[in-house]
Parts: structure tokens; C-alpha cells; sequence
């Protein structure tokens, strides 16, 4: 006889928590309602990382010991990852970088952080994904394909569903927009609804749609018919409730240069009323930026000092590799297989110590590695929703390793 | 979309007759059709010229021998389980409206579309609007598949 649990998805920020696992003896036997992403992060790892030290197997009290020595022997010590841990990781992982004076940083320096960090601010209006659904009537998509990224963002939340104020569907009740440089697998559902824009003139484009809503005759360098942007300034004009998923072609495209942004936010709350989620990829990736915030009063490349912590981008962790960066711990991320070559070169290059459940791209490189459980699975704690909901996980599976917040607690108490 | 034609130019186009069809192109839209098996052809069977012909024939009938009697395919290797179907599709929301047809997995047992090990599986297909009396060409569930993995032959 199988067990049955449900269980909070954590293969992305969505953390559906519907997912139905039947298990027997520990071994899971069907997956219902979890997407392909879903069923492979319960599924777990194809090969379980092994504590090691110098790519010779050793106890886990010795790998830690060894990363705790590497740590307080750092000049300039960074800690890196964080998206696929807990929050209570997160915040002894914020603690160790207190009492090493180190450069705490995470994936969001380079993404969603500027949106995050706006929303956490108070500068831009957001919303749960439960308002979404029951009131949103139009959705706009912009340089995000959450069809690839999030498989069950449109069916639970975004387009689909059924909602309180959305009682015939998405056929007559909600308009979903996409924004894109490609036809992705969101814009194809879009079908006309669906904008191309070349890459990179995104802040164009908001330019002249702001220009639209304010009656002006909008211009474009491309190739892009007017009478369509008309037609999108209209509709977002008309709506009741309005939400703009904002992803990584955003965000990359504007840089650092939110003001446009937030700019076109408010002139939509003018008008209408608008919200904006970032949509943010791994499962804690948002609970990063809260949590650094509520300790620190800074969501991301924060350095911690003798007199307190400071922030810039000079401590993000693109900057801390280019330049003095001595040592280096990552949790739950595989920089090796996602960072550009230069810098995974400079990674290879410093000590480097990984805590993951995994064997991946970044273990075979790395001086120690110590394997955590797997959160959400093997271990429980909180997390914070793409939307930033805070959401309690649901471990299933009972297992003897540390979880990655003790492995952390494990290294202060030795550099003490 | 595999169609009689293909099947026609994979069989030995001889008219033969010994399957009991009138020409080999009816034996293809009876294949097509899911009625016969490509193996009740004998010349194809025991000729070893066609071993290639039988290779790609069962390779294209195979979602065919799977098509439940509205027709209805799911190619499960381009599904991503996102269960946009699960909860478009007219019956699932009818059937279970406060589960499908709210965006949650289904809550019951009365639905056509569920998502089970990352695919998703259709069952109860004689509550489909494409089968029976009164059936039409409904597309609920075809329209929002991001990856055409859903199919009606
Ligand atoms: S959409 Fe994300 S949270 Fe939901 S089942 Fe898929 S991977 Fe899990």
C-alpha cells in the first residue's frame, strides 16, 4: 500500500500545493498533478553528492571542518546560491556571513532584483497569484515564457482557471498578452495578443506605449504596426484588473534602469489598475531578497563590515569574481553550468566549497562538498512564493543527512 | 498528421486482395482508422523486402493504436504536464468545477484530463463533446497545448 501526501512542489517559484505523491517504503511510486519539472525534482537527483575534500571521499564533520578552515582563513569570503534553500538556511547562511565579515550575494543580483527590490521598497504595486486568478482580466507577459519556465503558471493562476470575478474562462473573460523577442510557447497561446520586438528594445517599446496612453502619436524604430500599440494601450487602459509578468527578457533588457518601468506602472494605476510579479525561477529564490532585507535593510550584494553591513554592486557576485574574491561557498546552485566561462573559470580558480544534495557541473570542481538533504523534500522550513506569499513546505521523505540551515549552523559553531 | 496516403506508400501496392480489401489503399484508410492491423497484410509480413515498410508502419500506427474512440492522442513525449487541457477542457470544468476548473489538480474521479507522472492521461473519453449523438468538433483541449502534444485522428 502506498502513501499518499500532498505536497508543496518546490521545482519552481510557483510551489504548487496540490501536488498528490503516493510512496511505498520510502520510494515514490506516482506523481499526480505536478508538471515534468515537478515529477523531476521529486524524483531527486541522478547522482547524490558525497561529502569530499580534495576529490577524496571523506566524513561530512570532516568536509565541514575543512570548509569552515577555508572560510575563516579568507581574506574576502563569498557566499553564493541561496535560491534552493529555505528560508532558515537563508538566515544562518546570513548569520555566517556576519561573523565572516563576507560578501553574501544570490542568482537575483543578476535578475529579479531589481524588481523585487522596488516592490520591497513600496515603489511598484504587486499582488498575490490568488488575486490573479480570481480578478485579473488582463495579463500581460513580458520577456517571460512561463509555458517553459513555470509549466503550471497559466493553468493554475495566470490565464485558465476559473476565478471569483472570472466565471467564463478565459475565452471571454481574460486577455493574455505577451511581449517578446521570439514566439515562445506563451506567445503562441497569445496567438494575436502576441508582440515581437527586437531584442534588447524593450525600453523603446515602453516609451512609445506610454506615449500611447497618453494620447501622443507613439514612434518606433522597428517594424511594429502603430495601430497594434494603439490597440494595447486601449486595452490596458479599459481594464478592470491588470497584471504584468515581468521575466528575465525584461530585466535583462532594462539593466539597471527600473525608473522607466515604474514609470509606466503608474501611469497604468492612473488609468486603470496594475499590478506587477516577477517571475521569479528557483523555488526560494524571492525568500533571498526578504530575508537579506528584514536583516540587513538591502536585498542582495551586501558585504558585511565591522560596522555593519554595506551594499552595492560592487558586491555582487559578477564584481567579487572579477576582482577579490578569495573564497567561495555555494549552496544549491550550479554556477558551473550557468555563469559565463570567464568567471566559472575564476570560480575553479579559489577555494570553493558547494552544499548541495546533487552531484552537478560546479562538485566536480569543487575543493569540498558537502551534501545537505533536499529541501522541501527531505526537509522542511518556508519559503517564499514567487508572489511573495510565504509558503510552510512539506517534506515526505525521512532521511538521516543535515540539512543545509544545520551544515551552516555546523560551520559558525566551528569558526567560533 | 499522418495521413492514408503515407500508409499507402509503406504497403506493396499490388492489390493483391488477400487481406480481404478491395485495394491497398482501402487497407491503409481501415489501418488509419485503427479497424485493422498492418499485420493482416501477408505479403508485407512474409516478404522480407518490406522489412523496412513494417519498421516505419509500426512507428506511425502506434499513436493511432492508441487513439481512444473519439480519436483522441496524446503524444506524451512532447507533453510538459503544464495541465492547461486539465483545466480548459469543458468536461473537466463541468465535472469538477471547484477543482479542474479552478486551476487545482482534479478532485475527483469524473474528469477526462489529469496530469499523472508529469503527462497527462485522459480517461471517462465517452463524456468527450466529440463523441457520441450530439458530438461536436470542440478544440478545448487541442487550443491551449503549448506543444501540440494532444491530437484527435
Ligand atoms: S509549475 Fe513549478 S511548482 Fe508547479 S508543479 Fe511544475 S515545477 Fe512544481
Amino acid at each position: 500500500m502506498s502513501d499518499i501526501t500532498t505536497w508543496i512542489c518546490t521545482g519552481c517559484a510557483l510551489l504548487c500545493e496540490d501536488i498528490q505523491v503516493y510512496a511505498a517504503n520510502g520510494r515514490v511510486e506516482k506523481v499526480e498533478h505536478a508538471c515534468m519539472m515537478g515529477k523531476s525534482r521529486v524524483t531527486g537527483c541522478k547522482h547524490i553528492a558525497k561529502p569530499m575534500v580534495d576529490h577524496t571521499e571523506v566524513t561530512i564533520d570532516k568536509a565541514i571542518s575543512k570548509a569552515a578552515h577555508i572560510l575563516k582563513n579568507a581574506d574576502n569570503p563569498v557566499l553564493y546560491g541561496w535560491g534552493n534553500s529555505t528560508s532558515q538556511a537563508q538566515i544562518a547562511g546570513i548569520e555566517l556571513a556576519r561573523v565572516l565579515n563576507a560578501v553574501i550575494d544570490s542568482t537575483s543580483s543578476f535578475c529579479q532584483g531589481i524588481t523585487i527590490n522596488e516592490i520591497l521598497q513600496g515603489q511598484m504595486p504587486s499582488c498575490t497569484l490568488e488575486d490573479v486568478r480570481e480578478k485579473a482580466d488582463v495579463i500581460l507577459y513580458w520577456g517571460a515564457d512561463p509555458m517553459s519556465s513555470h509549466p503550471r503558471h497559466l493553468s493554475k493562476y495566470s490565464y485558465f482557471p476559473r476565478g471569483d470575478m472570472r466565471q467564463h474562462g478565459y475565452e471571454e473573460d481574460r486577455k493574455a498578452i505577451a511581449i517578446d523577442v521570439r514566439q515562445s510557447r506563451t506567445a503562441r497561446i497569445c496567438k494575436d495578443m502576441f508582440y515581437r520586438i527586437p531584442p534588447g528594445s524593450d525600453l523603446e517599446f515602453m516609451k512609445a506605449l506610454l506615449d500611447a496612453l497618453d494620447g501622443k502619436v507613439p514612434k518606433l524604430s522597428f517594424d511594429l504596426d502603430i495601430k497594434r500599440l494603439l490597440e494595447l494601450a486601449t486595452l490596458l487602459k479599459q481594464c478592470e484588473f491588470g497584471v504584468i509578468f515581468a521575466g528575465l527578457g525584461l530585466v535583462y533588457s532594462i539593466k539597471e534602469d527600473i525608473q522607466i518601468l515604474s514609470g509606466l506602472i503608474s501611469k497604468l494605476n492612473e488609468l486603470s489598475n496594475f499590478s506587477l510579479i516577477p517571475m521569479v525561477g528557483h523555488f526560494n529564490m524571492r525568500g533571498f531578497n526578504h530575508n537579506l532585507f528584514n536583516e540587513t535593510g538591502y536585498i542582495h550584494r551586501v558585504k558585511f563590515t565591522d560596522k555593519g553591513p554595506v551594499s552595492g554592486i560592487e558586491f555582487s557576485i559578477i564584481e567579487q569574481l572579477k576582482g577579490n574574491a578569495d573564497a567561495i561557498l555555494i549552496i544549491g546552485s550550479d554556477p558551473l553550468a550557468s555563469l559565463p566561462g570567464a568567471l566559472s573559470k575564476r570560480i575553479e580558480d579559489i577555494p570553493l566549497i558547494l552544499i548541495d544534495p546533487c552531484e552537478n557541473l560546479t562538485t566536480k570542481a569543487a575543493d569540498v562538498t558537502i551534501p545537505c538533504k533536499a529541501s522541501g523534500i527531505e526537509e522542511g522550513g518556508t519559503a517564499y512564493r514567487m508572489d511573495g506569499e510565504i509558503i510552510e513546505l512539506s517534506p515526505f521523505v525521512q532521511s538521516k543527512g543535515m540539512s543545509d540551515e544545520m551544515i551552516i549552523q555546523r560551520i559558525i559553531k566551528e569558526i567560533n | 498528421m499522418t495521413s492514408a496516403m503515407e500508409i499507402y506508400q509503406l504497403l506493396p501496392k499490388t492489390n493483391c486482395k488477400e487481406c480481404n480489401e478491395s485495394t491497398c489503399m482501402a487497407f491503409a484508410v481501415a489501418l488509419l482508422s485503427g479497424s485493422r492491423q498492418y499485420t493482416e497484410c501477408p505479403p508485407l509480413i512474409k516478404d522480407d523486402k518490406y522489412h523496412n515498410s513494417r519498421i516505419k508502419l509500426e512507428e506511425i500506427l502506434k499513436p493511432i493504436r492508441g487513439a481512444e474512440e473519439t480519436g483522441l492522442i496524446v503524444h506524451e513525449e512532447l507533453c510538459s504536464g503544464c495541465g492547461n487541457c486539465v483545466v480548459a477542457c469543458p468536461v473537466n470544468v463541468a465535472n469538477d468545477p471547484h477543482g479542474s476548473g479552478r486551476g487545482f489538480g482534479p478532485t475527483n474521479d469524473k474528469v477526462i484530463f489529469r496530469v499523472i507522472d508529469g503527462k497527462v492521461k485522459a480517461a471517462n473519453i465517452e463524456e468527450c463533446r466529440r463523441f457520441g449523438k450530439n458530438r461536436i468538433m470542440c478544440n478545448a483541449c487541442i487550443d491551449p497545448c503549448p506543444t501540440e502534444a494532444i491530437e484527435f485522428v
